[in-house]
């Protein structure tokens, strides 16, 4: 029976790894074939690769992608962690459950209804005072107003797990509200405020409809990129482009996981020592 | 009593007219929405005293030390420390500072950092910062773990450096929430005293918030027992357990035997108490007011009451007659539960002076014992 059951869990492990990897192997190894037409194995080179270097307009939108990224995830950061305070620490102000109910709304709002809305309001505002210019702007905009959500949420639930006692022995020992908040709510915070920093850098990353509704002429995010160019055929540069990617990110997951682990450890030797005295 | 050697051995500030009490709370009330928490209570605390709050969950104690604190902020009422009104002054600014039941110590802080916290809040020069930190941290026996964090600290060590964080900023009054409520028993034990001894050096009032009674009794001078959001009783831990003045107060401290009865009769002294179940009188030293006629109380605890094989030659008051039902045996002492003829149970603690042969106890399961006791251990209580 024992044995039974493990062949069967080993069986759905294997065949759920590779539903989730096969495609990406795939793709790493077609990444270097020499052939120009993708499903055709023409053997190993790494030519695309230097297409992929050499075209100009690839690192463009990486470049654009990249600094929407990071405007994104630190306005967001800042944005959200004030609305998870508000909501977290400033008790049961009057429309307390209303503006926590709107802040989550971006999260389960279908993507094409927020990249429409915010398109319409741009455009409005644009014919009102001018601005904004539809481009990188505009993008940034867009993903700080959902990534915000995403934030306000992970603050949310770090402060409610945070003892308000460490506030309140800061306030007993002397310490005027604003001073609590730099000595003790932030410096406690900040792991959260990492977290939500990377979420944020992640998803506008990642986003494809709310940018290509909210994008300007002249400014093609990389995703936007991919797409519109796989639109016209599985290309194998593109391959190379996907190839780079996974590394990346692999490498920062193996980092943080290598990071992560670490701190555990020394967690356990803390304990221990904390057992021993 | 434990409790009785420190109430006796300090003075007794509010037996004497004279003194001006050091906190005072006048018609304190805190309601949460429809919830009264603490309802119109008054109190005098002197200087120098270990007052303890007493009471179950949800009494009200935490709130009116939160009070004190400057956590909440009064509904009506005012509380004055040191004869200045303290109601409206955020916890910043009083001269008051709190140990809390999870200590609350800064996670991302060393032990040195945590302590010195408040002083660096104060603006005081580096040096003395320094000078006092490490003072402390003797005092409290942490100087050789002032560079651990709180998570490389065991419980007791993190309760010290909480202690010593709290007493840094010499406070005019000390508050303490639970203080050894997250300790083992043979670690209470011992801070308890260290607490009474530094209390007794530093000479700061302390006010302690607890539910545990023998926490109560053995460390401080006076008690408020609290129930529902005011103070049931007032007193030394001797007054509260020997003296109470209700039920409630008998039955929270302590274990006691209640019996309920009618008023028979009374002369200058003695009261004697009609028990309709126990269908026998019991005579006992005046302690409440009550008419001829009306229904009392009488509480005996259960150390009070002499355990014997034999009926008692010399008296035939307050004479009872059960069976053995059940024996806690506590080591120190046995607690038996003596079944009374109509199925009532009456509870003796008979201390264990002598070493049992064959391990048998002064009465065995299923014996016939006698239960008697003076007039004078007894309390009646018409509340």
């Amino acid at each position: 029976m024992q044995g039974k059951r493990s062949t069967f869990l080993l069986a759905m492990l294997s065949f759920g790894m590779a539903f989730l990897y096969i495609p990406m192997v795939l793709l790493v190894i077609y990444s270097f074939n020499k052939s120009k037409i993708v499903p055709i194995w023409g053997g190993f080179s790494t030519r695309w690769y230097k297409v992929l270097f050499e075209s100009e307009d690839v690192w463009a939108a990486v470049s654009l992608s990249l600094k929407i990224a990071v405007v994104n995830a630190t306005f967001a950061t800042l944005l959200g962690a004030l609305a998870g305070l508000a909501l977290v620490r400033f008790g049961r102000f009057r429309g307390r459950t209303l503006f926590s109910g709107m802040i989550t709304a971006p999260l389960v709002m279908p993507e094409v209804i927020t990249g429409l809305s915010l398109l319409l309001f741009f455009i409005g505002l644009k014919g009102l005072i001018g601005w904004p210019e539809r481009g990188f702007t505009t993008i940034t905009i867009a993903h700080i107003t959902f990534s915000m959500a995403y934030v306000a949420v992970i603050i949310q639930s770090r402060l409610a797990g945070m003892a308000q006692d460490l506030e309140e022995a800061a306030q007993d020992l002397g310490a005027k509200p604003f001073r609590v908040l730099t000595d003790i709510t932030l410096p406690l915070l900040a792991p959260g405020m990492l977290a939500g920093w990377l979420l944020s850098f992640t998803l506008s990353l990642d986003d494809l409809v709310i940018a290509s509704f909210t994008t300007g002429p002249g400014s093609t995010t990389l995703p936007i990129l991919i797409y519109s160019r796989i639109r016209l055929g599985l290309r194998p540069d593109i391959n190379a482009l996907a190839t780079i990617i996974i590394l990346v990110v692999t490498i920062g997951v193996l980092i943080f996981g290598w990071l992560m682990l670490r701190q555990a450890k020394q967690r356990e030797r803390d304990m221990h020592m904390a057992a021993k005295s | 009593m434990k409790g009785e050697a420190v109430a006796s051995s300090v003075n007794r500030p509010w037996l004497d007219p004279g003194q001006t009490p050091f906190i005072k709370i006048q018609g304190v009330t805190k309601s949460f929405g429809p919830f009264v928490a603490v309802d119109n209570v008054d109190l005098d605390i002197y200087q120098g005293e270990l007052f303890a709050l007493l009471g179950g969950s949800g009494c009200g104690k935490t709130t009116l030390l939160r009070m004190m604190a400057g956590f909440e902020t009064p509904t009506s009422g005012r509380i004055v420390i040191d004869g200045i009104d303290m109601t409206d002054v955020p916890p910043y600014e009083r001269p008051v500072n709190m140990m809390f039941q999870s200590y609350a110590l800064f996670p991302h802080m060393t032990v040195e950092k945590n302590v010195a916290y408040g002083l660096k809040r104060d603006g005081l020069p580096k040096g003395e910062i320094d000078e006092r930190v490490d003072a402390m941290l003797s005092m409290v026996e942490l100087s050789s773990l002032s560079k651990r964090k709180p998570h490389q600290l065991s419980g007791g060590q993190r309760q010290r450096v909480a202690l010593a964080r709290s007493l840094v900023k010499k406070p005019k009054v000390l508050l303490l929430d639970e203080p050894l409520g997250a300790l083992d028993k043979r670690l209470r034990e011992q801070t308890q005293y260290e607490l009474m001894d530094l209390q007794d050096r530093l000479g700061i009032t302390f006010v302690v918030v607890t539910h545990d009674q023998e926490e109560a009794m053995t460390l401080s001078t006076r008690i408020a027992v609290m129930d529902a959001g005011s103070f049931m009783q007032i007193g030394t831990p001797t007054e509260i357990y020997e003296y109470p003045e209700s039920r409630l107060v008998a039955d929270f401290i302590g274990s006691t035997n209640m019996f309920e009865g009618i008023v028979h009769q009374q002369d200058e002294e003695h009261v004697i108490v009609k028990v309709a179940e126990l269908d026998a009188d019991i005579m006992i030293e005046h302690s409440a007011a009550a008419a001829d006629g009306s229904k009392v109380w009488v509480a005996v605890r259960p150390e009070k009451i002499i355990l014997s094989p034999s009926e008692p030659l010399n008296t035939d008051i307050n004479v009872l007659r059960g069976v053995v039902d059940d024996i806690g045996y506590f080591g120190n002492s046995s607690t038996y539960r003596i079944r009374l003829e109509n199925d009532l149970i009456v509870q003796v603690t008979h201390p264990n002076q002598s070493r049992p042969r064959d391990a048998r106890h002064v009465a065995e399961w299923e014996d016939v014992v006698y239960l008697s006791w003076e007039p004078s251990s007894g309390v009646v209580l018409n509340k």
